[in-house]
């Protein structure tokens, strides 16, 4: 590198970039909360408390670390953002009552042994999931 | 060694290449639930295992950052470290909560560790890679908010040079970006938007940091080259980093219900990430080339270079294939996510954090470099992990590219069952890729032991 572009200067660009890229950023992250509640379905979220449990089961059963919703988490298990679209409500409620499959050799889901309540939460908390605003994805039903 | 300080590292890098064999062998047993879906069902369902084989990354990859900086901060300080004996204490008590951790997620339903935890008080659980329990990630906070004040003490007392000012802002912002994992709100969308901050912000963000310093540290060491001109090198990297990795945040953006504009500001950025990544390596080889003195450590120099070279591969090249928006629409939450995340997280963060125990390591054991034959079974690890992971990536992206093919993209789409199936065959190759990858940890393991005439005394 130049004998004339010193530590000093390589720091200050440093700093300097640092920081206004990250108020960019804060900047953008800002707009963003602007524009996202007419795509994100906080309407339904706040009039049906059953979303919001169906989301805690989802999360204490670790449902991420087989599946992905919109597109993230573990790619082991179909994909759960748009399966209140690809399957409805009672096939869902059905599927998840009736596993493991045990069929040798096919990835097997555990029995979480849900009462009606919690499956009609987690079907809930799924038709939420799938009428937030993705930008149309997946590209199609399979996800 | 320089500093009787420094001695505390030597726990730290134990611990962690234990917990890298954890990884892989979880790793191993999740290969094989791909093709054998029933495999170990239902005593380890495959969530059970991924937790495990993500967590134990986490976990010995900070230990080695932990490491790497009460190694190198008293050297770049020139000062015993502010308090050794926190150190050993923070060890054990990160130990004990990782160990507590694991054996939790195998001996317990989630959610009846979710209720026995306190979930409820504050519900944190359940979100990809942060599905520790509350008190561990309230120990995970203390932990590192002791270590840093630990190191913090050590930079403040003694020199303050660009390489541990570098450090510090990474490990400050590693600290600070994981509070966002206390933040989980109902609303899915904001969820996965500040899930991002933890996740993203750290490892395109300030790990980056982390590792551009470690390896700057190292590369003074076994180059003897200017400190002068390694830390313009460091600065630059990490501006470049920063500038691409914060704003490039927006590539996780598109399809989770965030505003499309992201889709403009996320590809642009997100396709200048791998810039810095590729001036990490010129950075490495330049700095070989340029060497003043012959380090006996023929092993660390090796590793650096792979960290250059890999990390470029791994984040850079396989991050850049499907990062533009019109392509990631096809491939997001695919093989190709699964591909790029091995490369890039072996290239990138596991390369450095061997390469600074390579260094250091021998050193802290009483010599200089080890003997010729424990570095040639090192070297002989080394390939033999870096050519199985780029086998592995291989094999995840040609399963990846003939997924998005029939699930995606075909006129009679397939279901992701049957898509599955379909590829099967390079899942098995990846398994096997895999067996090579143990292969040469315990070839890595293994060389620690090796007899033979070791090199100068440190």
């Amino acid at each position: 590198m130049a004998g004339t572009f010193t530590t000093s200067m390589a720091r200050n660009i440093f700093f300097g970039g640092t920081i206004f890229f990250l108020l960019v950023f804060l900047a953008l992250t800002f707009q963003n909360e602007q524009i996202i509640p007419q795509r994100d379905q906080r309407a339904q979220l706040a009039a049906n408390p059953a979303i919001a449990a169906g989301k805690k089961l989802w999360e204490t059963n670790q449902c991420i670390g087989c599946h992905t919703l919109l597109g993230e988490g573990a790619y082991f298990a179909p994909e759960l953002g748009n399966v209140y679209k690809r399957r409805g409500p009672e096939f869902i409620k059905a599927w998840i009552k009736t596993q493991p499959t045990n069929t040798p050799g096919r990835r097997q889901m555990p029995q979480f042994n849900f009462t009606e309540q919690q499956l009609d939460d987690l079907t809930a908390f799924f038709k939420y999931v799938s009428e937030i605003n993705t930008s149309n994805w997946p590209p199609n039903i399979e996800g | 060694m320089q500093y009787k300080s420094q001695s505390v590292a030597k726990l730290y890098f134990i611990a962690a290449i234990g917990l890298f064999v954890a990884q892989i062998l979880f790793g191993l047993v999740m290969g094989l639930q791909y093709v054998m879906g029933d495999f170990l069902f239902p005593h380890i369902p495959f969530n059970v295992a991924r937790m495990v084989h993500t967590n134990a990354l986490i976990v010995w990859l900070l230990m080695g950052f932990m490491g790497a900086a009460y190694y190198l901060v008293p050297e770049e300080s020139e000062t015993e470290l502010f308090s050794p004996k926190l150190a050993v204490l923070m060890f054990w008590i990160f130990l004990v909560a990782a160990a507590l951790t694991v054996v939790g997620y195998l001996l317990v339903p989630y959610a009846g560790l979710a209720k026995l935890t306190g979930n409820d008080l504050l519900p944190t659980m359940g979100r990809e890679f942060l599905e520790q329990p509350l008190p561990t990630k309230l120990g995970i906070v203390v932990v590192a908010l002791v270590f840093l004040f630990n190191i913090t003490m050590t930079v403040l007392k003694g020199r303050k040079t660009s390489i541990s000012i570098v450090l510090l802002l990474g490990l400050w912002g590693l600290a600070i970006f994981f509070l966002f994992s206390f933040y989980n709100p109902d609303n899915v969308v904001k969820d996965k938007f500040y899930w991002w901050w933890v996740v993203h912000l750290w490892v395109e963000g300030v790990w980056e940091l982390i590792l551009g310093a470690i390896l700057a540290f190292v590369l003074i060491k076994v180059t003897g080259v200017d400190r002068e001109v390694i830390e313009k090198w460091l600065y630059v990297i990490v501006t470049l980093t920063l500038i691409t990795g914060i704003i490039g945040t927006g590539h996780h953006y598109y399809w989770i219900g965030t505003p499309e504009y992201w889709q403009w500001w996320g590809s642009i950025f997100s396709a200048l990430e791998p810039i810095p990544f590729f001036a990490m390596t010129l950075f490495a080889f330049n700095m070989v080339n340029r060497r003043r003195r012959e380090h006996p450590n023929k092993a660390a120099t090796l590793w650096a270079l792979g960290t250059g070279v890999m990390s470029f591969l791994g984040a850079g090249v396989w991050g850049f294939l499907h990062t533009l928006a019109p392509v990631n629409f096809y491939t997001h939450g695919t093989q190709i996510t699964a591909a790029h995340g091995h490369m890039a997280f072996y290239g990138a963060y596991v390369m450095v954090v061997l390469t600074m125990i390579s260094y250091a390591m021998p050193i802290l054991r009483g010599r200089a470099a080890n003997s010729n034959k424990a570095q040639v079974m090192e070297m002989w690890a080394f390939w033999l992990m870096t050519v199985a992971i780029v086998f592995i990536t291989l094999f995840l992206t040609a399963a990846g590219i003939l997924q998005v093919w029939l699930q995606r993209i075909a006129a009679t789409p397939m279901s992701f069952m049957d898509t599955q199936d379909k590829v099967a065959l390079f899942y098995w190759m990846r398994e096997w890729a895999g067996v090579v990858f143990l292969i040469g940890l315990l070839v890595y393991i293994w060389s620690f032991f090796c007899k033979g005439e070791d090199k100068t005394a440190a």
